[in-house]
């Protein structure tokens, strides 16, 4: 699946912050694992909205991760409201990681 | 661009109910290190005394069997990708077991297969109907057929099984009720075998052909094989049943070991292939370690068609060679497994309690930070000296090599609780 956004230049600023969030079991980053799906920014009312999966839909670390992608945005867009949804259509998949995910794990 | 259904994310077991299990288990490992330093020496006789009696139940119950429990009520979810049923059977499983074990080895211990171990027997007993009855409505609330929860639940089925037959065979053992034909020490290697292989060995298969792949971040999967792999088992258990029961000594005993070793060997090569496909090309030391275990399968197995053969070209059992098999498992395969697999899987339970909390203020300590690695490496080469030692001190009947591999195995319990009393105590996060 291919990541969709409406606006570029805050999706690189959101980006920034996200790479700092990491599913712990894989210990990369939810941007370079291919966990988020998307991001729609929205200017009345301000919002962001964030379509994310999991590596599996029983992931143990899954509420951790949603906690901390939606607590990543509040800080990158201070005073925003930040919705997090989960998806799992389409499944999450190897194919998904970046290849500075794969350089990463040694790929 | 929402337009994908949306879901939730999965409500995991809580730690509260997990973490008991592993601090038993961890417990159960030092007391059944200690027993075997103090009881070396019975390892140069038969197999059937009270110490050795009480090592192997602390072993395959304190140890294999409370860590497995515990472990499975946080992984199970995850395979059957729905919620688990009660953590309230899950507690009643926990306070049961923990009850019934510890009198079940002391009865051991002291020889007295009266009410105490009679007592301790039917509460493990109840421990596994709680367990078994928790995952069974679990799995019926799944939408998806999947193989890992099959196996899973097969192997409890054996498991109560085997503690059911326990039971029967203390009970027998006492005289004042003839329960079963013949006398209680017919009947242990039935008890063992549904015990190792259909408990054991069904579990460790099932779940790990789930874990070894997701912890390797390999893409491999090939459920035929894992479906071949549960009927080889299977029919070797049924059929080891059969000729126990209806054709004893009559040298087709060598076909179930057969069945298993091939279930074992495509075992060994669905982990390659899984090896071979994975995406993270560093493998960490635990997973050496549990890769190792699946190594330390064919040992066991290849041990136990010496034992076959040297009964049928003598038609007496060698003792030594029986006590090397049972060590092999116990010690060797089951404590392997566990060693390696407790720091891929408490990690993330004390990680989840610790930091689930937290809000997201930057980079985040990873599981693997919870514990020391290099105890844990110091750990796994004491250990592996130690059961070489101790494996050694059977066969040559050394008094010196049994107290030298004893004392090293003890060294690794400590070495394990060390780790493990560390992620314990680990206080939870607050911003």
């Amino acid at each position: 699946m291919n990541f969709r956004t409406n606006n570029e230049e805050k999706t690189e600023k959101a980006f920034e912050g996200l790479r700092f969030v990491d599913d712990p079991e894989v210990g990369l980053n939810v941007v370079d694992l291919g966990l988020i799906y998307g991001l729609d920014f929205e200017d009345g009312p301000k919002r962001v909205t964030c379509l994310m999966t999991f590596t599996t839909e029983f992931c143990p670390m899954g509420e951790s991760i949603q906690a901390n992608v939606t607590e990543s945005l509040k800080m990158s867009f201070p005073g925003e409201e930040v919705v997090v949804n989960i998806t799992f259509d389409p499944p999450w998949s190897w194919d998904m990681i970046s290849d500075a995910g794969r350089e990463f794990l040694g790929g | 661009m929402i337009g994908s259904p949306l879901a939730s994310a999965a409500r995991t077991t809580s730690w509260k109910v997990v973490i008991p299990f592993y601090v038993y288990a961890a417990i159960s490992f030092l007391a059944g290190t200690l027993l075997l330093l103090f009881s070396h020496d019975a390892f140069k006789g038969h197999y059937f005394q009270p110490h050795i009696l009480a090592v192997t139940h602390t072993m395959a119950l304190g140890w294999g069997t409370m860590i497995i429990l515990g472990a499975s009520h946080q992984l199970f979810p995850v395979l059957i990708e729905t919620d688990l049923h009660s953590e309230k059977l899950a507690y009643a499983s926990f306070l049961l077991a923990g009850t019934g074990i510890p009198l079940l080895i002391y009865a051991f211990y002291r020889f007295n297969m009266g009410a105490v171990a009679q007592l301790g027997g039917s509460l493990v007993v109840g421990a596994v109907l709680c367990y078994l009855a928790n995952i069974f409505i679990s799995i019926s609330k799944s939408k998806r057929e999947n193989v890992h929860a099959v196996f899973v639940f097969t192997a409890a089925l054996w498991l109560l099984v085997t503690v059911a037959l326990g039971l029967t065979l203390v009970v027998n053992f006492t005289g004042t009720h003839q329960l079963l034909p013949r006398g209680s020490l017919h009947y242990l290697g039935l008890h063992a075998h549904l015990g190792i292989v259909g408990w054991f060995l069904l579990l460790v298969l099932g779940v790990g052909s789930r874990l070894i792949p997701m912890f390797l971040i390999s893409k491999y999967t090939n459920t035929r094989v894992l479906w071949a792999i549960y009927l080889l088992v299977n029919a070797a258990l049924v059929g080891y049943a059969v000729l126990f029961l209806y054709f004893p000594k009559t040298g087709l005993n060598t076909i179930p070991a057969v069945l298993v070793l091939a279930a074992l060997l495509l075992f060994a090569w669905f982990c390659r292939k899984a090896f071979l496909a994975r995406i993270r090309k560093k493998v960490d030391h635990q997973m050496k370690v549990s890769l190792l275990s699946v190594g330390l399968l064919v040992l066991p197995t290849l041990v136990l068609l010496a034992l076959i053969g040297i009964l049928t070209a003598t038609g007496r059992e060698h003792t030594g060679v029986t006590l090397l098999y049972g060590f092999t498992i116990f010690f060797g395969w089951i404590t392997a497994i566990i060693l390696g697999m407790t720091f891929k899987t408490l990690p993330f339970i004390v990680w989840n309690k610790v930091y689930r909390p937290r809000a997201y203020i930057g980079k985040m300590p990873s599981p693997k930070d919870l514990f020391s690695d290099r105890v844990f490496v110091a750990m796994a080469f004491t250990y592996l000296a130690g059961f070489i030692g101790f494996a050694a001190g059977i066969l040559a009947v050394s008094s010196g090599l049994l107290q030298l591999g004893s004392a090293l195995l003890l060294a690794a319990a400590v070495l394990y609780n060390w780790n493990i009393g560390k992620m314990v105590t680990q206080k939870k996060f607050n911003t």
